[in-house]
């Protein structure tokens, strides 16, 4: 059907993909947005979990370890930042794999709409819940105790980056949500791998006490990069602390930037393909 | 009249089971195809691929002229699907279910909305449509679910097993509307598995079975092949049983006598009314009360039966 859309001068083809995606995508991103506004029980339990995650690292295991001259409760608030953010890009796998189950996906892939619509809406609204978990939880840590200590463009760059490792994240978590069959499924597969992964890190214990065949992967795994970038912004890595070694300590910025791209770069390509063969039934 | 669509040998496996095997189809325009079947005829495989969501193994498909395999998205800006499980937002009111899927129509913000209003209130929804559709009841969602596929006027539309699960009212509201459509010009693909809907539906009927297109006729040319209406009648005995078979061979055309549930069965023809009234004066002259009388419409079962020799699965 010709609308008032396609009667303007026609845009380079892959502009208007572009173009139509993002539309798309904003029209879902807003349907999943009021499902949010709809079912306030999601956003309690959203916000309750990182302020119990705050709460329960910096009494339970920021007094346990003394390290002279580090604050240590300071030290583990980017860990459970990271780890929060990279937890909350799951609910991507669990919002696609409800869709899928009910139909909805059928019914958007029968429409002349954007492919990449139905990924975007979904890793942007969960993007913005995971904005909203971030300032809750970063209140939280203020009242523990936690500052940045650098300044406000340093301080706002940490949280751009770590607003789009989440986001790199939803397109991992967009792959195993169209991959599962059902909700439940997504639900334990969107979460597990993300433990070994977290706590192969930087995030909560230095590197150089980890076994030394294990140093390699835990000094170069994309969570200890972002970590690492997250307390030198912020200026809670002091002086003298184990920070691993080689190009991923002295470079947690640029690692974390290139982590980020990868990740998109290799996930977005086949989250579409697996959306466009996904079939329901 | 062209065809609005046309499907030449579509065939489709899962694991070894053949979906579809080798079906053709053509839809005139302006028509109402019923595609009429069982559980796993092939109903839903043949939409899926027809409305773009699934390729088939074999064969090709058009619709308005366009290869559904080839240009999907052109296909997809002509057609409106409503499936077997209304996939609307739960979370969403009616309204703006309708509105979120004028805008994935890119019919713009405006047209959107007021396409939205004009077919909740057409469908009766208008008092429900600021309330979230997980309020909604079973024969609310599926109106709901046909007014998103009608949200651009499509000239094809898709229903699958529209009002299969709903109570006899939904059901005769959502024919009414369906009627509607296919008067407005719509070209209509249903499938279902009652014969009565594909009665009363239908300009053509296919018969589906395991992939295959067993029968295809007009409702009456298929109600001929497989016998109408028939009047029933369940006797105390046997023996009144012949007797009244031999007495109403005058009222209708063929009878039978199923001797072990002393049942007389007659096919109508003329009125079904009139073929019960005259029964049971002949009844009533000769004195025999029956146990049970009445008029029978065939169902599937009965078309299945004269069609292949056996039940529906």
């Amino acid at each position: 059907m010709t609308t008032a859309t396609t009667q303007a001068p026609r845009l380079p083809a892959v502009l208007d993909v572009f173009v139509t995606a993002l539309h798309d995508g904003w029209v879902v991103t807003k349907r999943n947005l009021i499902k949010i506004k709809r079912i306030p029980d999601l956003l309690i339990f959203s916000t309750i979990q990182p302020i119990m995650f705050v709460l329960l690292f910096a009494y339970v295991f920021g007094g346990a370890i003394q390290v002279p001259g580090v604050n240590y409760r300071e030290y583990l608030m980017p860990g459970i930042f990271v780890q929060t953010v990279a937890f909350g890009s799951a609910l991507t796998a669990v919002g696609l794999a409800d869709d899928l189950q009910k139909g909805i996906v059928d019914r958007f892939r029968a429409l002349p709409m954007s492919r990449a619509a139905v990924l975007v809406g979904r890793t942007t609204s969960d993007l913005l819940n995971n904005v909203l978990v971030t300032v809750v939880m970063s209140l939280t840590g203020l009242l523990v105790g936690w500052r940045i200590h650098t300044g406000f463009w340093p301080g706002f760059a940490g949280y751009l980056l770590l607003f789009l490792f989440g986001y790199a994240m939803s397109w991992i978590s967009a792959v195993i949500g169209l991959s599962v069959r059902s909700v439940e499924i997504a639900q334990s597969a969107g979460f597990i791998w993300l433990f070994p992964v977290t706590f192969l890190s930087n995030a909560f214990v230095a590197i150089d006490t980890m076994p030394s065949w294990l140093q390699p992967v835990a000094n170069w795994n994309p969570i200890s990069a972002v970590v690492l970038a997250l307390r030198d912004l912020w200026g809670n890595a002091p002086e003298g602390l184990a920070r691993g070694t080689g190009y991923p300590a002295d470079h947690p910025v640029q690692l974390s930037l290139i982590w980020c791209a990868l990740i998109l770069v290799a996930f977005i390509p086949l989250a579409i393909a697996r959306y466009r063969r996904s079939a329901s039934r | 009249m062209a065809d609005a669509v046309v499907a030449e040998g579509l065939s489709k496996r899962y694991g070894s089971v053949w979906a579809l095997d080798g079906l053709d189809l053509a839809v005139p325009e302006g028509s109402v195809l019923g595609l009429l079947g069982p559980n796993g005829a092939g109903k839903t495989t043949t939409v899926r691929i027809l409305a773009t969501l699934l390729r088939p193994d074999h064969g090709r498909a058009w619709v308005s002229g366009i290869d559904v395999a080839k240009e999907p998205q052109q296909v997809r800006r002509r057609i409106g699907l409503s499936g077997q499980y209304a996939a609307v937002d739960e979370n969403l009111t009616g309204y703006e279910n309708l509105e979120m899927i004028g805008r994935l129509y890119h019919i713009g913000k405006g047209q959107a909305r007021e396409r939205a209003n004009e077919l909740l209130e057409r469908f009766e929804l208008t008092d429900a449509a600021t309330r979230p559709v997980k309020t909604y009841s079973g024969g609310m969602r599926r109106r709901l679910d046909l007014a998103g596929a009608l949200i651009t006027s499509p000239p094809v539309i898709f229903l699958d097993e529209p009002t299969t699960g709903l109570d006899l009212r939904s059901r005769m509201g959502m024919w009414d509307i369906i009627n509607e459509r296919a008067r407005a010009g719509s070209t209509l693909l249903l499938t279902t598995q009652y014969l009565e809907e594909a009665d009363r539906l239908a300009d053509d009927i296919v018969v589906l079975d395991r992939g295959r297109a067993i029968a295809h006729g007009t409702p009456d040319e298929l109600k001929l092949q497989i016998g109408g209406e028939r009047l029933e009648v369940v006797l105390e005995n046997r023996n009144e049983a012949e007797i009244v078979a031999q007495m109403l061979s005058e009222v209708g055309g063929e009878s039978t006598v199923d001797s072990e549930a002393h049942r007389v069965v007659v096919q109508v023809t003329g009125t079904a009314a009139g073929t019960l009234a005259e029964a049971v004066r002949h009844l009533d002259k000769a004195g025999i009360e029956p146990v049970d009388i009445g008029i029978r419409k065939p169902s599937l079962d009965d078309v299945f039966l004269r069609l292949t020799g056996q039940a529906a699965a």
